[in-house]
């Protein structure tokens, strides 16, 4: 075991500020590595310390391994945390913390490796017994039946040379089958000169489920389930835990199919598994691990009492998890919306520039994870989150109300933001009843901006 | 928003009349300069970067593109990069400049290492080396004053 002392946070925003008041609580220093435009955010004054990492675009700073490495030994860290995006999932960093004699506070580099490219990652599910999308290849109609068949309708053709949705047909019904494989074998063959085609089954109602997994290498867990379905182009925007309208049988697969993938690539840190699930079908499949702490993280914190970034830590210094599977238990409901710096009604166009004034006070039930503070700036370089507010019930409709109230109370003038977007998802009665899937927020938005000038 | 060129204009004209202190303010820009041996000329000694040493008044951060800024005894050199840096090519060898030297804006006065690479740090402005403000060997961020520079 090799006990922390000081760390330094390569990471921006809210994420940096998450991990300061956790190194805080445990008596850990902290220098944060900022851009040049970041040099006087929230994190940046909070931090022991806060060293320049380079000018403001982040490949210059953020993402610049070497200033990274060089800014964490110059200042007398120990270790590194790289919160999320940027490169906390990057194997080059992790291998150079190795290098330089810093414990890079993730998972290790092989760990890393073994999720971080798709191909991989999906080998590993399937080696581990974890579903994925059903499928099969195919070269003639009977193949291509025989797979319909053993996987059933609707199906996707796709072209096992494609991309770019060239040589990619749906089928709904066996009638179809024929015809549409004959098109998309000729597309195949016209756009990559290889006519190899592939059938997958297609999902017509999807939700994003995934699993919140915490493991000391020796001890696998899971910390429940969180769903985020509510996304828009791919971008999540309301996340919770735990997942509503989930059958029991289908959520404990979800677990377990979680931990065996864990389990399976010897996962050593904080992460998660993301799933499809096919609610039709009612089954999942696997799409990725994300081997981070999340930005919904909170969620999971509200329900399980635990602190993430400290068992992270925790497993960072080597320390064999205390926790067991069984004591690990559920409480009530949480939510979370993501406030960005965007206008709703302007095509989700960002809204850069300096907030003047930012209240988010304390209601009961609420935690607010921000950066901002009166006087802040949002630059223009970095994505356009400025606050999450989680909001923690007894029941999933307690938690709802909370964040409605937050969403009428919490201030934050200078920009603009996409709380409209909130509270309209919040007052839908489709999202009331719980378990909307993912092509919900796109067919909610255009009855919000038909509603507004 | 103020260029490089724009501040040097402006030391240009502070250098050429008997004012001690000049503030400048326009729009949420606020600029204060104090030439040596006027009050407070103090600047931090923490001088965390270029723009920085500028004093700033808040709420109003402005990010002027590492500039080569006027201070006590001569123009600041920012660091390009964080990394450590070397006053000479190699331990032991000879500084790649000393007070007093005339130096022209290719001139290279250090050395700024990260992970083993090695990228030389032009002066940036013609003139004579006041001294160097970052110690040989020492971590500096992006920003920070590597040598003080005397225009001409």
């Amino acid at each position: 075991m090799t006990p922390i002392r000081r760390i330094f946070i390569a990471n921006r925003g809210e994420i940096a500020v998450r991990v300061i008041r956790t190194a805080r609580e445990l008596g850990l220093e902290t220098v944060l590595g900022t851009s040049a435009a970041d040099r006087d955010s929230l994190g940046a004054k909070l931090a022991t310390r806060a060293v320049v990492l380079g000018p403001a675009a982040s490949k210059d700073s953020y993402l610049n391994i070497g200033a990274v490495i060089e800014a964490a030994k110059g200042t007398g860290c120990d270790a590194v945390h790289p919160g999320y995006g940027f490169l906390s999932e990057n194997r080059v960093l992790a291998e150079a913390c190795a290098a330089a004699g810093l414990i890079f506070i993730g998972p290790s580099p092989d760990n890393l490796a073994a999720v971080g490219d798709k191909l991989t990652a999906r080998g590993h599910a399937e080696a581990a017994g974890v579903p994925l999308v059903p499928g099969g290849n195919a070269s003639t109609l009977a193949e291509a039946e025989a797979v319909a068949t053993r996987i059933g309708y609707p199906i996707l053709i796709k072209a096992v040379a494609g991309g770019g949705g060239k040589g990619m047909k749906r089928v709904d019904q066996p009638a179809d089958l024929g015809p549409q494989l004959s098109m998309a074998m000729a597309e195949a063959s016209a756009a990559f000169g290889d006519d190899r085609v592939y059938l997958e089954r297609f999902v017509t109602v999807g939700r994003h489920v995934e699993v919140q997994i915490i493991s000391d290498g020796v001890t696998v867990l899971h910390a429940g389930e969180r769903d985020c379905s509510v996304q828009r182009r791919y971008q999540k925007l309301v996340e919770e835990a735990p997942a509503p309208n989930l059958s029991p049988a289908l959520r404990q697969g979800l677990l377990d199919a979680a931990v065996a993938y864990a389990r399976h690539i010897g996962y050593r840190s904080l992460g998660t598994v993301e799933f499809l699930v096919d609610v039709p079908r009612n089954s999942f499949y696997f799409l990725e691990m994300n081997a981070r702490i999340q930005v919904e993280h909170p969620v999971t914190e509200a329900v399980t009492g635990l602190d993430l970034i400290a068992q992270q830590i925790a497993i960072a210094e080597g320390r064999p998890l205390f926790l067991q599977q069984d004591n690990l238990t559920l409480k009530g409901h949480a939510i979370e919306c993501r406030l960005n710096a965007e206008d709703v009604f302007r095509d989700f166009r960002p809204s850069p520039g300096r907030v003047t004034l930012a209240w988010f006070p304390s209601l009961p039930g609420l935690r607010v994870d921000t950066h901002m503070t009166p006087g802040a700036m949002i630059p223009p370089y970095y994505d356009s989150m400025v606050a999450k507010l989680i909001a923690h019930g007894p029941t999933r409709a307690e938690a709802i109300a909370t964040l409605q109230k937050a969403l009428k109370v919490c201030i934050l003038q200078g920009i603009t933001t996409n709380a409209p977007l909130h509270q309209a998802i919040l007052a839908d009665p489709v999202f009331q009843a719980g378990g909307v899937d993912t092509s919900y927020l796109a067919g909610l938005l255009p009855y919000l901006t038909k509603a507004q000038p | 928003m103020i260029t490089r060129s724009d501040i040097d204009d402006i030391l240009k004209l502070i250098d050429g009349s008997d004012f001690l202190e000049l503030k400048l303010e326009m729009g949420d820009l606020k600029l204060e300069v104090r030439r040596p041996g006027a009050a407070s000329v103090a600047l931090p000694s923490t001088s965390v970067s270029a723009a920085s040493a500028v004093p700033v008044a808040r709420p109003a951060p402005v990010a002027v593109a590492a500039p080569v800024v006027a201070s006590g005894g001569g123009s600041e050199v920012p660091a390009p990069l964080l990394g450590i840096f070397w006053h000479a090519p190699r331990p032991g060898a000879d500084p790649f400049v000393k007070p007093g030297d005339r130096v022209t804006a290719d001139t290279v006065i250090g050395i700024i290492e990260v992970m083993k690479l090695m990228n030389s740090v032009p002066a940036g402005v013609a003139g004579v080396v006041v001294a160097y403000a970052a110690p040989n060997g020492e971590m500096v961020e992006h920003g920070q004053t590597l040598i003080r520079i005397q225009p001409e």
